[in-house]
């Protein structure tokens, strides 16, 4: 059984930063080896997790495929949705993750009260206009294409579908979110 | 094939100087000559006629309405202007084919925006435009929405450059609009808002596009547009629309010819989904189907009923699993051409043989390029399987992790008929793995057997084997795209010099230097152009090319950290309109 060890693993830094500084490697003597700038592709270079085996240089522009199709394969692969509904979450100022199964809650008044039990916090109530204005903390969840929303905006089906993980800023951080 | 860059020197127009033959008198008068040619459209055609004599040169270029310019810097508006009086049909391309893969900076060129401050002036009937890989801003949308009362169509593939601003304009002012079909943009940042500006009474759109515009935009006024469109025959949404909202378009629109779903992954009610699957059944004319984003196996039988007559299905947006993909295609025996994602895997593929017998054109598209989740994706076995149960193959493009000649010659036995042949192994130089040779023979046997070969893509390890066999059996080759590839000059020169109909050359990281640059010297004002970067060209062989060229535009794209006597990116092409008056800092005109 996985007992999810990582999620309760006492670390210091930001949600999201899980994964080890990226590595490059020299390709086939065939390629001019001064061009490697893989940050030109699309903002990402490539991650190497500790014991896999190593993966080629990133070329620009190779292989020939657009932009947009390189999200193809993020899309189909849900690591923190695996159909389980079990989605890691980060408080700021907390020293460690939590991780909750969304298909445990039918609604979000639920999700917003398990999580301020969790936290032994404060998120208030949620209005379209204000988000959680007046509250000291606001949650929020990156959805399927990366971005950072509010927790509240869409109907709760669509929500737990795209929900990868949340975060539960401090309110005065989200005051931006919340004035959309 | 551009109209404009023959040599201008040479051309009928200019024979009004003193060293012209005098021509006999035209044996029809003008206005038969010119009923004539108006039946022509092909713009090849219609080139060919404009060089027979001076007369039909000029019933040609007032009978021209249709406009194709494959390289919006080989001429110039003011040229264009001058030539044709009236066009109402226009096709621009603009930026090299490497720029879809990041390879060419920002706002490298290629700005549509002088091209319509012509066309404002010299075309008020103007009524479609068709761009292609061209920098299009709002302030040009905006332009173009007031400038021709008439328009009609408007179609950007891979442009970049607007906003929902631009889009507003065209909804808003464009009272004629048939088509708004917008392919592969590369923008973003592109609001919603645009759909809910179209007039309450306007119903005359025929195809409506915007499946890769990411932004939501109003349900309801999509609905109403497509209620009160009767003419509707392509309607491609993007991904904001859910399923049970799809079913309400369908059910205004059943006479549609091509759909491009929404986000198919949604929890159904057992009511929702038979209305969908109802509404999908009463679509008895769909011929194209895209879209399908997050499609899985619970809901694709929705689809089932409306694939009977399907010809192309897209699957490249809906990375499916081999099995719910087998049993969608043994619903559709129809298709002639099926794009999809690597996970389908040679099982998948096998499907494809055994249900696809018409099948003339497959794409298969890495679901993980950079090899991030090691995937097997799609083998020679999966092509291999396509080959034997898909006869009429003509055009194929092929991702894949391995590869072997044996294979590739066995498919072409198979298939002999192919026009256009992309076979992308997608780890650089990498040999064939079971024999562990190069890949000389796989597209030795392409090029031996495929004699109507037009287009060709070669990767894997390769010698300069493989382009003595371009240049010695190719003969029919227009475009050909090289990476990773070859010995030394000898290579590029075999092919330039050997393949007559050469159009498009496009190389990248590959050990050609001056010598094979400068072999291709009087080619180079027979084809459109020639892309070379991370080659072994320099500066100096550049400027050689560019002074014994006049014709011929050389242009140099600096990279910040190179070595300044390296040419680290040549983009060579004909002109008639001498060197770029737009070209940015980066890029150095020889």
């Amino acid at each position: 059984m996985d007992l999810n060890l990582k999620a309760t693993e006492l670390r210091l830094g930001l949600p999201g930063s899980d994964e080890p500084a990226e590595q490059l490697q020299s390709s086939s003597s065939h390629v001019k080896n001064n061009k490697r700038s893989c940050s030109e592709i699309d903002g990402s270079c490539q991650k190497q997790e500790s014991g896999a085996p190593a993966q080629k240089a990133q070329v620009v522009g190779w292989p020939p495929v657009r932009s947009y199709r390189k999200n193809v394969m993020e899309q189909q692969k849900k690591p923190e949705s695996d159909g389980s509904g079990f989605v890691k979450v980060s408080m700021d100022g907390a020293p460690y993750l939590r991780k909750i199964d969304l298909k445990l809650y039918k609604n979000y008044f639920d999700l917003l009260k398990a999580l301020e039990n969790l936290f032994k916090c404060t998120i208030g109530v949620y209005s379209e206009r204000e988000g959680y204005n007046g509250s000291e903390y606001a949650p929020t969840y990156e959805d399927k294409d990366g971005d950072w929303m509010l927790v509240g905006d869409v109907p709760w089906d669509m929500f737990i579908t795209s929900c990868k993980r949340l975060r539960i800023m401090k309110g005065s951080e989200a005051k931006g979110l919340g004035c959309l | 094939m551009d109209p404009e860059p023959k040599k201008p020197e040479d051309s009928p127009s200019n024979s009004a100087n003193s060293h012209a033959p005098v021509q006999p008198p035209s044996p029809f008068p003008d206005e038969v000559l010119e009923k004539v040619l108006s039946f022509i459209d092909s713009h090849k055609d219609r080139s060919s006629v404009s060089l027979v004599r001076k007369d039909w040169y000029n019933a040609e270029r007032w009978t021209r309405s249709k406009l194709f310019i494959g390289n919006c810097y080989s001429v110039s508006p003011e040229i264009v202007a001058r030539r044709f009086p009236r066009i109402k049909s226009i096709t621009l391309k603009g930026k090299p084919r490497f720029s879809d893969f990041n390879m060419l900076p920002r706002d490298w060129g290629a700005n549509v925006h002088s091209w319509l401050v012509m066309f404002a002036k010299v075309y008020p009937f103007l009524e479609e435009l068709r761009l292609k890989r061209m920098t299009v801003t709002d302030e040009s949308l905006e332009l173009l929405a007031k400038s021709f009362s008439g328009f009609k169509a408007l179609s950007l593939s891979s442009c970049d450059g607007f906003t929902d601003i631009g889009l507003k304009a065209i909804a808003s002012h464009c009272r004629n609009l048939t088509e708004l079909d917008i392919q592969d943009s590369v923008t973003e940042d592109v609001g919603g808002g645009w759909l809910s500006c179209f007039p309450e009474n306007f119903a005359s759109l025929e195809v409506l596009n915007f499946a890769s515009l990411n932004s939501e935009v109003s349900f309801d006024d999509l609905e109403r547009l497509v209620s009160r469109c009767k003419s509707l025959r392509v309607l491609k949404v993007n991904e904001s629309i859910t399923l049970d909202q799809l079913q309400r378009l369908l059910v205004h629109a059943p006479q549609l010819l091509e759909l491009g779903t929404g986000s198919f992954l949604q929890e159904l009610t057992p009511r929702q989904y038979e209305d969908i699957e109802s509404a999908f059944s009463n679509c008895k004319n769909l011929q194209i189907l895209s879209g399908l984003w997050e499609a899985n196996s619970l809901y694709l039988p929705v689809l089932y009923g409306a694939c009977a007559g399907l010809t192309f299905l897209n699957l490249s947006d809906a990375p499916l699993q081999s099995g719910e993909f087998a049993k969608l295609l043994a619903h559709c025996p129809n298709l002639r051409r099926l794009w999809v994602v690597d996970t389908v895997e040679d099982k998948g593929l096998e499907a494809v043989g055994s249900c696809c017998p018409l099948l003339e054109e497959l794409r298969v598209f890495p679901a993980d390029p950079y090899d991030r989740h090691h995937r097997d994706g799609v083998t020679e076995l999966g092509f291999l399987a396509v080959s034997r149960g898909c006869r009429n193959l003509h055009y194929v493009l092929y991702f894949c992790r391995r590869m072997t000649n044996a294979a590739v010659v066995t498919i072409v036995q198979n298939c002999p008929d192919f026009t256009h042949f992309r076979l992308c192994i997608m780890t650089p130089g990498q040999p064939d793995y079971l024999t562990n040779d190069p890949m000389d023979e796989a597209f030795a046997a392409v090029v031996k057997t495929c004699t109507k070969l037009k287009r060709l893509s070669v990767s894997g390890l390769l010698t300069d084997l493989t382009f003595e066999f371009i240049g010695k059996y190719a003969k029919n080759l227009e475009t050909l795209s090289v990476a990773f590839a070859g010995n030394s000059d000898w290579g590029m020169q075999c092919v330039l010099e050997g393949c007559p109909k050469l159009r498009k050359l496009e190389i990248r990281d590959s050990p050609f230097g001056n010598a094979a640059l400068l072999s291709g010297l009087k080619k180079y004002e027979m084809m459109r152009s020639l892309w070379m970067s991370d080659c072994n060209v320099t500066m100096k062989g550049c400027r050689l090319l560019a002074r014994e060229m006049p014709r011929l535009n050389v242009e140099v794209i600096m990279d910040e950290e190179s070595d300044e006597s390296q040419a680290d990116k040549v983009y060579v092409y004909r002109s008639v309109a001498g060197p770029r008056r737009d070209a940015p800092p980066f890029v150095l005109t020889l």
